[in-house]
């Protein structure tokens, strides 16, 4: 029985984290899993959410991950992503004007702008600012 | 034999010449090293999506749900569709004209099909765009500054809805893959239809997603990654190739500059041993 697994997140430009962890919540497509160490494999595509894992040394990361896919195997969680930032790397401001612009993009036609692209901007927008408030809150 | 002052002019424009092929040098070597580490960074995406690929291939074979997947359909190729990737700046030693002989060579030996291009880098554009008519799409700045993901991404969409609507029966990809600072690697690869990857251990996967969705999910991101690795590659290669190409031409410069010198001191000596020989004679026809 391992105590610990590892957490690999990769976008295509580079490798985010490669860390352990004890454990953590992914955003999966179907909604989201809780991960501890000795979960069964697993093969799943990706959500778009905030992806939160606490290390042994009790510290907890969030990451804002946008589509890709996600394995689990013999304790280590592979998570790939189009999109991934660090929780405390992201402008909060910045990410709610863009959800903001999302928001009425999706609700005013008028503004010509494809619904599903501005959905999925939204959630992308609502996953920045949930990874980041989640990473503030390990601060204090 | 030429004066001295042409000798001269000649040393001196030389070394010009050679101060910016050293200087050429060192850029591309700077370049040479974060374009390695871009390399080495894509590295673990690949690695985990064709591992992904391969199980999720084997389980959805199994089910037989991989058969109505698109990008793999197999069809008599009659229409080929060629990426080449070349540089967008020359001074890279046989880095261009290689990739352009590779490409050459697969349109000699698909005489009977058509063969499209898709021209990524402006020198495989300003060679092609002349001589070959089927030209889908060219790209000439993408090399300017680092490849990026979202460039691969918008040639990765277009390549494969063409491939979907049927219009192109199969892809491959010309282009060098980076091996050391003195050789590069010239692979021509299919891309469309994917060749699934090598199948190790079967691992007993909770699929949440059926495998055959998963597949299909799975496909064009795969796609995606290696045109991405194809660009990274091919950037490191070309530094690497313009790297060693002026590391040549400064000391081919040192050469010509020590065969000129010697020839000036020889004109030099020339010149002086004259003159002692008009003053000798001139003194000895006084006496």
């Amino acid at each position: 029985m391992a105590d610990t697994f590892d957490i690999e997140i990769a976008t295509p430009e580079r490798l985010l984290a490669r860390e352990k962890a004890v454990r953590a919540q992914i955003p999966a497509k179907d909604g989201y899993i809780g991960m501890l160490p000795d979960h069964a494999s697993l093969l799943s595509e990706l959500g778009i959410g905030a992806l939160t894992y606490t290390t042994p040394e009790d510290h907890r990361f969030s990451i804002a991950v946008c589509g890709g896919f996600l394995e689990i195997h013999d304790n280590v969680v592979r998570v790939l992503t189009d999109v991934a930032e660090k929780g405390q790397e992201i402008d909060v401001t910045e990410a709610e004007k863009t959800l903001k612009h999302a928001q009425d993009a999706m609700i005013n036609p008028a503004l010509g702008v494809d619904i599903a692209s501005a959905l999925i901007a939204a959630r992308h927008a609502q996953a920045r600012i949930d990874a980041a408030r989640k990473a503030v809150n390990k601060e204090e | 034999m030429p004066s001295l002052i042409d000798l001269r002019r000649r040393i001196r424009s030389v070394k010009n010449t050679q101060q910016i092929t050293k200087a050429m040098k060192v850029v591309s070597a700077a370049k040479l090293r974060r374009a390695q580490d871009r390399v080495i960074a894509a590295r673990p995406y690949a690695q985990i999506i064709q591992r992904m690929l391969a199980n999720v291939a084997q389980a959805a074979a199994e089910q037989n749900e991989d058969e109505e997947i698109e990008l793999l359909a197999r069809r008599p190729e009659k229409r080929i569709l060629l990426l080449v990737i070349t540089a967008d700046r020359g001074l890279a030693g046989a880095f261009n004209s290689n990739v352009i002989r590779t490409a050459q060579k697969f349109i000699g030996e698909h005489r009977e099909t058509e063969v499209h291009l898709e021209l990524i880098g402006r020198k495989g554009r300003e060679f092609f765009k002349r001589r070959h008519s089927k030209i889908t799409g060219e790209y000439t700045t993408l090399f300017q500054k680092p490849p990026r993901y979202e460039d691969a991404l918008e040639i990765a969409r277009k390549v494969i809805e063409m491939f979907r609507k049927a219009e192109i029966d199969s892809i491959y990809v010309v282009g060098n893959n980076f091996k050391s600072m003195m050789a590069s690697l010239l692979v021509t690869a299919r891309l469309l239809p994917v060749e699934l990857p090598e199948k190790q251990e079967q691992i007993d996967y909770i699929y949440e997603q059926p495998p055959g969705e998963l597949l299909a999910a799975l496909l064009p991101r795969y796609i995606e990654s290696q045109i991405y690795r194809a660009m990274l590659e091919s950037d490191a290669a070309q530094h690497a190739a313009r790297m060693t190409a002026m590391e040549a031409a400064s000391s081919n410069a040192s050469d010509v500059i020590s065969a000129l010198t010697l020839r000036m001191n020889r004109v030099r000596q020339a010149s002086i041993t004259r003159e002692i020989i008009e003053i000798v004679s001139g003194a000895a026809a006084l006496d």
